[in-house]
């Protein structure tokens, strides 16, 4: 039986060799750069991030890597926890030796890694995770974030439901914190600009625990002039299906956050709602002939098209890219120092991290979604420059303890 | 009043997926009493195989043959998870069989992402359902009306199955009286994988039906498992009536918690199942479970050994030898092995409950969480110092034990491990919803060691000191009064009573003093990681302490450190690998098949193999049996 | 005047009379034998007077102090020792351990940390062991004694808290027959050395007629006769519930499957 037992061990070593990544041949001449993403719990998220990522690194390798040094991404899962996250970290950090972290989808992993790296002053750069606490009310100085926030986003929706004459609204937001925040965001901004608008009703389903025909249901009851909604994933197909059944959306304006973005439009196919209102990623459209590239050189590499997470992942590497570039060296507090108020070009546009706060000041595209070969996709869409849609720096300084 | 029949039949609507998942489930328990955790990923394999069936078979025809197709295939996965894994370790210990159930679900996990690929896949519609039907100025799917159908359909056949054949009556003595089965002449072991057949079948059919309303999803296994079990406890294990009535109830109660409290629906079941537990135990429509009445009992435990000289030796040297560690060991090692003495101290603590007292918990999460939490609300509220912190933290975690234990030890077996889920999830919904206090899904940040002990050294030194302290504490109270008495109210209640030992007291005082030991791992970890998330009290983290206790060997005091060693090690180790979850899965599978009193029992293989002297007892115990 | 005084203990489930108006007395040192046919009403007379089922009626006076609507607990505290029909015991203990269970418990220290369990109360133990002649299986599982082994275990547990009164429910049930003699003449020895009053169902007739000091014969929840051996054996009333007579008195074994199944 022991010998079963060893051989067993082996054979799973084996084959988690071969199939697996392993850690890479430590080269001398290389930058590490820690990544920690939520590979296994929504992939469909996180694979475009890496292959985005990854891109990039071969990018700028290919054209002499940064100060005479190769870069190297060290990936690794964590699971959707963020004890694990602060395991990982402090590996990268010690035994990888790694400049900096980057990466996170989850708002809560993205937290953990930005108390973890306030605490042990080390650099973490936040690509993906939506909080606004992690550069305002729990921001330090060092953690940086790229993708525009729940907060811009909201407010770009909000500024368009404003133009509106609906008055009447409803809500239908996952019951988790980025949920919440969306709602609450939109609402303060709607009410800034519209104080006569209701909102007649709230639905929170849980996440991922939708009851669609039940939400439909509810909201319809309530009789609003226009629906604003924050489900995606699975939740938002369902959503959209019970919706259009049941004409929920017929004769209202419905704004959906993020409902534009690849990851959550395209799995809709033909199903995927029509004329509603929405931040997303137009990426087919694009004519910018930066983006142009960047579409063609994933596209070439991976055989398959961008997601909103592909470019968030190559603008990620981009920046860390730069910030070495600007400080000229590995060491943390020159990196933090370069970061604040670095400048950038992406194939999305010009990019700078403010200083304020450490948000980017990358945006988003809002647009109106319809069916097109059945597909879902955005038309009439504008991109929205980031910076205009956040707080006043007044505003900006309370909202953030940090000082720094 | 066309809204409130809409609300009802959407409710009846949903409930069908559910009573058909959820039936399945049901009929497993109650037959083989294992507790199969992988049905949920028997759902999601449901779902995706229709899928992909549904793209290839065309029309009305090719969409109802898809689902019964799927059934079929669904059904003989599950018959080779019953033979090649469940099968070789019936004999262990009871509840044994949800680790390897758990291996289950980690490589159907794997295997789905590896076959159908990451994104979302959303249903076809049924043909010839997909539009509407109007009910007064209402308008309802036809599809929902469709799946109140088959729900009704599935009862009606099932309830044949069961009262009018040869097998379906079997089935059911075997739910009531397994040795009463085998009496008459019936092979156990064919009745056990028709059961697996049927009652996976039925999942995938769950699996299958909802597509037209959803689509399939790698996150679908998790989602579906405890509303499903929420079910199989609210009807009463094994009944399939049950099983349909309390589907409706929890389907409707979400309609109509929906319209008037929508904040409610991550708690609503819980609290449901919480609330019948507590006034009918063995749920709606079940009977008093006998402990031992399934044969799944395991052998008898050894008598606890004195601690001799070469053990107490064995002990030091370990501990001697994480005291070096920082020595030559850098600072990644010590945050490695800060995380498992924190995973031995939280198991260990399960452990004696669980193994000492055989109550087994699904909830053990509430007391670690709960500890962490409390700790992070006094850091942040009172800007209470650690060391203060890490001293009351296990106070209010044992609080925390002492209201729900108070509930919770009335039952016993499964019923007691559900109401554990259902008490841990209310505290969860509590961290997860309060989000003025607790910082909702966003936690609470910033929670870090005082400053002598925030290098990692220090933290390591202090992790050890602690949770080598709370282990032997936990390890010396076993050999107290009191841990006998615990273990002695396991073995036969009825004695305890005989000779004037208050069972429950005894119960209910260890379940607090594993509370405040869980909660002391909690507020290690709250320390360790600077911030605290619900995350630390969802399902996913009991299960982890579920997995160590069991993979380590119940019946060892050790096993839970065997476990913690190994399960948090060979975890850190394979999630560097992009299939990881494969690989631990099978390398589970592999220790509970290998192994079946758990990782404890390498041990006694090595000593009878290399000629120690074997002793009178083990022998005298394997005539026995 | 006799130290256990039961009076009209009654008990009926969904209108059927299990237990209707039986009233015995017990003297110290005097073994009284209960029997009856299967369903007579033994089991529940059993547990009337051990506080695990409440009586419709009736009172239980152990010296004067009453026994009804006790706990089992309150009740072994009071002085009654009980052994069952299925043996209980401890099976992850040896057999001194079980023994120090009931020690422990008898001088209160459940609850308490220091000693541990295995130290504490040894040479009482041994002494009860001795009694039974278990001494030498002392080291032993539980789980691996023979069942007869098992049942002078637990006739030593029952011993433990210096008994007034044992109620022993089928003391001989599924022990081979020469054994269950010499079982029952161990626990008549001491009956007679500690003035003990003992209380036991048996359907074992060879058993009865052998140690009981009386005889109380129940029939469908009523006393049909009671008084010597001798009497109860002529008594024709009680030749007729038992049809055929003589020493092949129908058996009751299985009247009520109460007990830890885990032990058989």
């Amino acid at each position: 039986m022991y010998r079963k037992v060893i051989g067993l061990t082996a054979a799973v070593a084996m084959a988690a060799n071969v199939m697996g990544m392993g850690t890479a041949a430590v080269a001398a001449d290389t930058i590490k750069i820690g990544d920690i993403n939520s590979y296994k719990r929504l992939p469909g998220h996180t694979i475009p991030y890496k292959n985005g990522a990854v891109l990039a690194i071969e990018t700028i390798n290919a054209s002499g890597g940064v100060l005479g040094k190769q870069l190297e991404l060290v990936s690794r899962d964590d699971q959707g926890k963020p004890g694990e996250a602060i395991k990982i970290a402090e590996e990268l950090f010690t035994s990888d030796e790694v400049a900096m972290i980057s990466g996170s989808l989850f708002s809560h992993v993205g937290l953990a890694l930005a108390s973890y790296a306030g605490q042990k002053k080390r650099l973490y750069l936040a690509a993906e995770p939506l909080a606004d606490a992690l550069v305002w009310g729990k921001g330090n100085r060092y953690t940086f974030r790229l993708r525009p926030s729940t907060y811009m986003q909201a407010a770009m929706l909000a500024e368009i439901a404003a133009k509106n004459p609906a008055k009447r609204w409803a809500t239908i937001a996952p019951n988790y914190a980025y949920g919440k925040d969306a709602v609450a965001a939109f609402k303060k901004v709607l009410m800034e600009k519209r104080p006569d608008v209701e909102f007649v009703t709230e639905q929170w389903p849980g996440l991922f625990k939708i009851d669609a025909g039940a939400e439909v249901q509810a909201i319809e009851a309530a009789k609003p002039d226009a629906v604003y909604n924050v489900t995606f994933g699975g939740d938002l197909a369902k959503f959209v299906r019970e919706g259009a059944l049941r004409g929920l959306f017929k004769d209202r304006l419905i704004m959906g956050l993020l409902t534009g973005e690849p990851e959550y439009l395209d799995p809709l196919k033909d199903e995927a709602p029509e004329g509603w209102v929405v931040t997303g990623y137009p990426w087919y459209d694009i004519e910018d002939s930066a983006h142009k590239s960047f579409v063609e050189a994933y596209e070439k590499r991976w055989e398959d098209y961008p997601r909103i997470g592909s470019l968030v992942g190559y603008n990620t590497m981009l920046s860390i890219a730069a910030a070495i570039k600007k400080a000229g060296s590995t060491d943390t507090e020159a990196l933090v120092d370069a970061m604040k108020g670095l400048s950038l070009d992406t194939p999305s546009g010009s990019v700078t991290y403010r200083a304020i706060d450490h948000q980017s000041t990358m945006g988003a595209w809002v647009g109106t979604t319809t069916v097109k070969d059945g597909k879902g996709m955005m038309v009439d869409w504008a991109y929205k420059e980031g910076a205009n849609y956040l707080p006043s720096d007044a505003e900006v300084k309370k909202l953030r303890p940090a000082t720094d | 009043m066309d809204f409130f029949v809409v609300q009802i039949l959407t409710g009846l609507a949903n409930a069908a997926a559910l009573f058909l998942v959820a039936s399945g489930l049901s009929i497993i328990f109650g037959v083989t009493r294992v507790v199969n955790f992988s049905h949920g990923s028997f759902y999601m394999l449901g779902a995706y195989i229709a899928y992909s069936l549904m793209t290839v078979l065309p029309g009305f025809i090719g969409f109802w043959a898809s689902i019964l197709l799927t059934g079929v295939a669904v059904g003989l996965i599950g018959l080779i998870v019953e033979l090649g894994v469940l099968r070789p370790i019936y004999k262990s210990p009871e509840l044994f069989q949800l680790v390897a159930t758990f291996g289950v679900i980690l490589v159907i996990q794997d295997l789905t992402l590896l076959i159908w690929g990451p994104d979302d896949l959303i249903g076809k519609r049924s043909p010839g359902f997909e539009g509407v039907v109007k009910i007064g100025d209402q308008l309802l799917p036809a599809y929902d009306l469709v799946l109140i159908f088959l729900s009704f359909l599935v009862l009606g056949g099932l309830w044949y199955l069961f009262n009018k054949t040869r097998a379906g009556i079997l089935v059911r003595a075997a739910t009531q009286d397994r040795e009463m089965v085998g009496a008459l002449g019936v092979n156990q072991s064919w009745l056990f994988s028709g059961v697996f057949f049927l009652g996976s079948a039925l999942a995938g059919i769950g699996g299958a039906a909802q597509l037209p309303k959803g689509g399939a999803d790698l996150l679908m296994d998790f989602n579906i498992l405890a509303p499903v079990f929420v079910v199989v406890v609210i009807g009463g294990m094994g009944s399939i009536p049950g099983a349909f009535v309390a589907a409706l109830i929890i389907s409707e109660l979400n309609v109509f918690g929906v319209q008037l409290l929508p904040q409610s629906t991550l708690v609503l079941m819980f609290v449901v199942m919480a609330v019948v537990l507590i006034f009918r135990p063995w749920g709606l429509f079940g009977r008093p479970e006998i402990v031992g009445s399934h044969g799944s009992q395991g052998p008898p435990e050894a008598p606890l050994r004195a601690f001799s000289g070469r053990l107490w030796l064995v002990l030091a040297a370990c501990a001697l030898a994480l005291a070096v560690v920082p020595l030559f060991g850098g600072n990644f090692l010590q945050v490695l092995l800060a995380d498992v003495i924190i995973a031995c101290l939280f198991a260990t603590s399960l452990h004696f409950i669980l193994g000492l007292g055989g109550l087994v918990s699904f909830g053990h999460a509430a007391t670690f969480g709960g500890g962490a939490y409390a700790a992070a609300l006094m850091v942040q509220y009172a800007e209470t110092p650690m060391e203060l912190a890490l001293l009351l933290a296990p106070l209010a975690a044992g609080l925390l034990a002492l209201v729900i234990g108070w509930f919770c030890v009335r039952l016993s077996g499964v019923y007691f491990a559900m109401l554990t889920l259902a008490f841990a999830q209310v505290v969860w919904s509590i961290a997860f919803q309060w989000s003025e206090v607790t910082g909702g899904d966003d936690g609470i940040l910033g929670i870090w060691p005082s400053a002598w002990a925030s290098s990692t050294t220090a933290y390591y030194y202090l992790v050890l000191a602690l949770g080598i302290g709370g282990i032997t504490t936990l390890l010396f109270m076993a050999y107290t009064p009191f841990g006998y008495a615990l273990r002695g109210s396991r073995d036969s209640a009825l004695r305890s009573e005989a000779i004037g030992i208050n069972v429950r007291l005894v119960q209910w005082s260890a379940f607090i003093f594993a509370g405040m030991m869980s909660g002391l791992s909690g507020a290690l970890f709250v320390f360790a990681k600077g911030s605290i998330f619900p995350t630390e009290l969802e399902i996913a983290r009991s299960f982890d302490a579920l997995i160590i206790v069991f993979l380590g060997g119940v019946q060892s005091l050790f096993g839970p450190l065997a476990g913690g060693v190994v399960f948090t090690l060979l975890q850190d180790w394979l999630s560097r690998f992009e299939y990881w979850r494969l690989c631990l899965g099978l390398m589970i599978i592999a220790i509970v098949i290998l192994l079946p009193n758990g990782l404890v029992g390498v041990g006694h293989w090595v000593r009878g193999r290399f000629g120690r002297n074997a002793d009178p007892l083990s022998d005298a115990e394997e005539e026995a049996a | 005047m006799s130290f256990l005084e039961v009076r009209n203990l009654s008990k009926s489930f969904g209108g059927v009379k299990a237990v209707n108006e039986v009233s015995l007395d017990l003297n110290e040192g005097e073994l009284l034998a209960l029997i009856g046919p299967n369903g007579a009403g033994k089991t529940t007379c059993f547990n009337m007077l051990y506080g695990q089922l409440p009586p419709d009626r009736g009172s239980v006076k152990l010296n004067g102090q009453e026994l009804i609507g006790q706990t089992p607990r309150r009740i072994w505290r009071m002085g009654v020792g009980r052994t069952f029909q299925i043996t209980a015991t401890y099976a992850s203990m040896t057999v001194m351990e079980n023994v120090q269970m009931a020690l422990i418990s008898h001088h209160r220290g459940v609850f308490s940390v220091w000693p541990p369990a295995s130290r504490r109360h040894r040479d009482e133990a041994l002494a009860l062991l001795e009694l039974v002649g278990m001494e030498n299986q002392a080291g032993r599982a539980a789980s691996v004694l023979a069942y007869g082994d098992l049942k002078r275990l637990e006739l030593a547990i029952a011993l433990a808290h210096n008994p007034r009164l044992l109620l022993m429910d089928e003391p001989t049930a599924g022990m081979a027959p020469k054994e269950r003699v010499g079982l029952m003449q161990l626990t008549a020895d001491i009956v007679k050395d500690r003035k003990i009053g003992v209380l036991f169902t048996e359907h074992d007739m060879d058993v009865v007629f052998a140690h009981a000091h009386r005889v109380l014969v129940l029939n469908r929840g009523e006393i049909l006769a009671e008084g010597t051996v001798d009497e109860v054996r002529a008594d024709p009333k009680v030749q007729e519930v038992y049809l055929g007579g003589g020493s092949t008195f129908g058996g009751a074994e299985g009247e009520s499957a109460e007990g830890d199944l885990a032990d058989a």
